[in-house]
């Protein structure tokens, strides 16, 4: 198998989980969607939301899309010294990602508006810690990496694995955008 | 390098693009809506081709035929789920059942 394509059974089985995590996505999306303005209350959307920290959290994240392909772009010239780096580098943005959401998540909470407070702060925090939590999943699945490459190199086997983390990277950051766009430029523009 | 490279610069436009239509209101309301969520799905071609490489699939395209697949799913359960709960909560909502009735043209 050449690692280079992301088509072909190798990448199909994984190509479907994602999939099937998209549509686990829409779901929540829909929940949002319909419970946006059921505030019962409490704060509404634009009272909470920080645009300028969530546009810096998307930019971090879209770097860090970016620095996964430079990684895999070294993985497929079989530099592991370079992948290794560029790896590391995602790891530290996407880290860099999920500390301020959790400082964003820890604001709200300690100004108690918890997902208890109303049906939009459930809907709110089911998708997008959905999405963090994910962002966590593969924060340790670099670091899993990073250690295979050092100890082991860049055999296919391994090479056949950070394909499927950098497609799980990818997806993440799509639906970031997705998340970006309909809930925080939404939630302020309406 | 250079592909990854242009799909970043693309990204970061289209992402910049998007928040200050927001918070410079250059347009309101349905128009802004729709100028947002154009720039999201061109942004998700723009990653889907850049950074997946859907363009590179040899043979029968399965991940694009599943991609595609999904894509009506999560239009199906998005749009079908807002329409039963807007339509339940106006339901709810109609102080009493003649103004349904007016609002529907339902004559008796």
């Amino acid at each position: 198998m050449h690692p280079e394509h992301n088509s072909g059974k190798y990448i199909f089985g994984f190509w479907v989980y994602l999939m099937t995590d998209l549509i686990m996505f829409a779901a929540l999306f829909a929940a949002f969607a319909a419970l946006r303005i059921s505030t019962f209350g409490g704060p509404t959307m634009k009272e909470i939301f920080d645009l300028p920290q969530i546009m810096i959290e998307t930019l971090i994240l879209l770097m860090s899309s970016f620095t996964c392909g430079l990684a895999m772009l070294a993985v497929f010239r079989g530099k592991k010294k370079l992948s290794f780096l560029w790896f590391g580098v995602t790891f530290i943005l996407g880290l860099a990602f999920l500390i301020l959401e959790l400082s964003e998540f820890r604001h709200l909470i300690n100004d108690g508006q918890s997902w208890t407070r109303s049906a939009f702060l459930s809907s709110y925090f089911a998708l997008v810690g959905t999405h963090g939590l994910h962002i966590a999943v593969g924060l340790l699945w670099i670091l899993v990496g990073l250690y295979q490459i050092k100890t082991r190199g860049l055999t296919p086997f391994i090479s056949s694995k950070l394909v499927r983390f950098s497609l799980f990277w990818h997806f993440l950051d799509i639906v970031w955008i997705f998340i970006f766009t309909f809930v925080y430029l939404m939630g302020v523009a309406t | 390098m250079k592909k990854y490279t242009l799909g970043f610069v693309l990204s970061i436009i289209l992402t910049l693009a998007a928040y200050f239509a927001v918070v410079d209101k250059f347009l309101s309301g349905f128009n802004l809506t729709l100028l947002i969520v154009a720039l999201a799905l061109v942004q998700l071609c723009v990653q889907l081709y850049f950074f997946l490489h859907l363009d590179a699939e040899e043979g029968p395209r399965w991940n694009l035929s599943a991609l595609l697949a999904t894509a009506g799913m999560i239009l199906i359960l998005v749009a079908g789920s807002i329409i039963i709960m807007n339509n339940l909560k106006y339901r709810h909502n109609v102080p009493d059942t003649k103004t349904i009735l007016e609002n529907e043209a339902i004559t008796k």
